[in-house]
């Protein structure tokens, strides 16, 4: 297990290095001039323009530049924006605010697509069941961005339960994007809970156990249950980086302040230094997640062994 | 049928599906079998429901995508008076207008075009990307597939929207063809060339699956060139894993553009396009919710069509998943 773990964190090196460099050559290798950006509409000299391109190591290669970067990024300098604030900065404002609605979709996600699954998959082909199946459906078809608009019209405009923009009403102004935000996967948790408790209901342990007598109860919740959850489990780990790239529409749509948002306005305005910033850190963090997620897989399923 | 039947007959269904089936090694010598499985599939989805409502909205939807005019009532999407601006639905306005004053109806029929184009566009890169990068990896393994397995991976580890978003940020200031262009040609490849990982992983594992069948041996034997081997022998099993894939793939990228667009990196006006008008429509969403709504009802529509029909075809070319 150990060598595995060892294995796969040098493996995630590459993959790492590889995404960043893929963003940082998007963002650094477009024409353009940043310091004529940073500037403005001041006139600037020459001799400072040539400074400051000596200074952020403009005049020089690009995997240069991005060595330059990576030398900074192990210092934990991550860099500044066009107004001289330092990304990291930016990072800890707005990351709080994008972990607070991921933590409400999980929730969302765990609760309402496990339950829904759990029932469906007890009575396959029941009246449930089937309602299971049509709305994971329809909901896996709705773009996130019309589910999103949807929500603020109806739940916000229409009956006016939730705040449809900003976090002024604290956990409670992250319900509504968390539920939009967490949609998509709870249909997928739905159908695989529903799939993973029907395929266990025919296994023979769980034969075994009903012949011992055991009232239903125990047999669905303490033997059917619980190997059904590890595939939903790990599905929920490795989901964690599609809810990052979702919290780019949920949170712009409702205006908060995350980090989703943040990079969407970073891209719009060119702030190279936040984009790449805050990209390296979701793919960090997608990494770290599916890393966890495989070694859980096996501490989970003893079957399961990696050396 | 006992459960224990049950398990047994699944069992050898997924022992069959690795040897015959999924698997019948090319169209010339196995034709029978070949047909047995399409047109068991055939079979499965004419009885599917949710198959006939997913063809018939797609089918629906490329009408709308040829000949809007059949759709709009008459009505030319360019030809706006402010006076109507956003007025409700009518009876002879099904869509009510714009802000522009321009009839809504039209408008979002107009819109199907360039959805669809820039999902076909999109999903066939993706299936070049994936397929022959896929063969390539599972087919040789060792080195390259480690090599290219590892590219995969970098650009798994970046979320779609967030790649083609910087791509089309900085894209129009390039002096890269297409990509330059700020059109649908833009947006596809965008998202193609952020969205090829999964076509390539299942490809790879179904090349890698069959890549050690005797008959696979045989044509080596044989003299087969490697490409011979992989065109007319390995790649024909992939066919149905990635043909559901590309249907349910061609939904989810109608989705992106339509969330690009949204966003602004996307199409740009005077296109047409469901994304515009939902960014559009956003502003005046108080007072006029039906600019929201429609574009947001029909793409959701087009949405559902292609995953419900993927579905379906996972269902029918797939015996293994069925209860």
């Amino acid at each position: 297990m150990g060598r595995y773990v060892a294995r796969r964190l040098l493996l995630t090196i590459p993959v790492l290095l590889g995404a960043s460099f893929l963003i940082f050559g998007m963002v650094y290798a477009l024409p353009g001039d940043p310091i004529r950006a940073l500037a403005g509409d001041r006139p600037v000299s020459p001799a400072v323009v040539e400074v400051l391109r000596e200074r952020f190591h403009l005049n020089d290669p690009l995997w240069v530049q991005y060595w330059e970067y990576l030398k900074a990024l192990f210092r934990g300098d991550l860099g500044t924006d066009f107004r001289g604030r330092p990304v990291l900065d930016t990072i800890e404002r707005t990351l709080p605010v994008t972990v607070k609605l991921a933590l409400v979709a999980i929730v969302f996600e765990a609760v309402i697509g496990l339950v829904a699954g759990v029932f469906a998959g007890i009575r396959r082909n029941g009246f449930f069941d089937n309602l299971v199946l049509v709305s994971t459906t329809l909901i896996v078809s709705i773009p996130i961005l019309v589910l999103a608009f949807v929500a603020q019209l109806l739940f916000g405009l229409k009956l006016g339960w939730f705040p449809i923009a900003g976090t002024r009403e604290g956990l409670y102004s992250y319900l509504l994007p968390g539920l939009v935000l967490a949609a998509g996967s709870l249909a997928y948790v739905a159908r695989l809970t529903r799939t993973s408790v029907a395929e266990n209901l025919r296994a023979d342990y769980v034969r075994t156990a009903r012949a011992k007598g055991l009232p239903n109860r125990t047999v669905i919740v303490r033997h059917t249950l619980r190997n059904s959850l590890i595939p939903v489990v790990t599905f929920i780990g490795a989901d964690i980086g599609t809810l990052l790239g979702g919290a780019i529409v949920t949170e712009t749509v409702f205006n908060l302040p995350g980090i989703g948002r943040e990079v969407f306005d970073s891209v719009r305005a060119q702030e190279g230094a936040v984009v790449v910033g805050i990209v390296t850190l979701m793919v960090f963090i997608f990494i770290f997640f599916n890393l966890v997620v495989d070694v859980l897989y096996a501490v989970l399923d003893p079957r399961i062994r990696y050396d | 049928m006992t459960d224990q039947q049950h398990l047994d007959l699944r069992h050898d269904e997924v022992e069959a599906g690795t040897t015959t089936g999924l698997a019948s090694p090319s169209v010339d010598v196995t034709e029978s079998r070949q047909n047995s499985l399409w047109s068991d599939a055939w079979g499965e989805l004419k009885r599917n429901p949710l198959f006939w409502i997913g063809a018939v909205l797609c089918l629906l939807f490329v009408l709308m995508a040829i000949v809007p005019q059949l759709f709009a009532r008459g009505a030319d999407p360019r030809a706006c008076d402010l006076a109507n601006s956003k007025a409700l639905p009518s009876a002879d306005h099904w869509f009510g207008y714009d802000v522009q004053g321009c009839d809504y109806l039209a408008n979002v029929a107009y819109g199907a075009r360039n959805s669809l184009i820039i999902g076909v566009f999109a999903v066939v890169v993706v299936l070049v990307l994936g397929v022959v990068v896929g063969a390539i990896a599972g087919y040789f393994g060792g080195v390259t597939d480690g090599v290219l397995s590892r590219i995969a991976d970098i650009f798994y580890a970046l979320p779609l929207i967030l790649g083609a978003l910087v791509l089309l940020r900085v894209g129009p200031a390039t002096d890269i063809p297409i990509i330059n262009s700020r059109g649908p040609g833009a947006v596809a490849l965008a998202l193609a060339l952020f969205g090829w990982m999964t076509a390539m992983r299942l490809v790879r594992s179904q090349v890698i699956a069959v890549k050690s069948s005797d008959y696979v041996a045989a044509a080596r034997a044989m003299g087969a060139s490697h490409r011979r081997i992989l065109v007319r022998h390995i790649l024909p099993n992939a066919v149905a894993p990635v043909l559901v894939y590309t249907t349910i793939t061609i939904g989810v990228l109608i989705a992106a553009e339509a969330t690009l667009t949204f966003l602004g990196v996307g199409l740009q006006r005077p296109a047409i396009s469901w994304g515009l008008q939902i960014a559009t429509g956003q502003d005046s969403i108080r007072s006029a919710p039906h600019l929201v709504l429609f574009p947001s009802l029909v793409l959701t529509l087009t949405v559902m069509a292609f995953i419900m029909m993927g579905d379906a075809l996972r269902d029918a070319l797939d015996p293994r998943q069925r209860a």
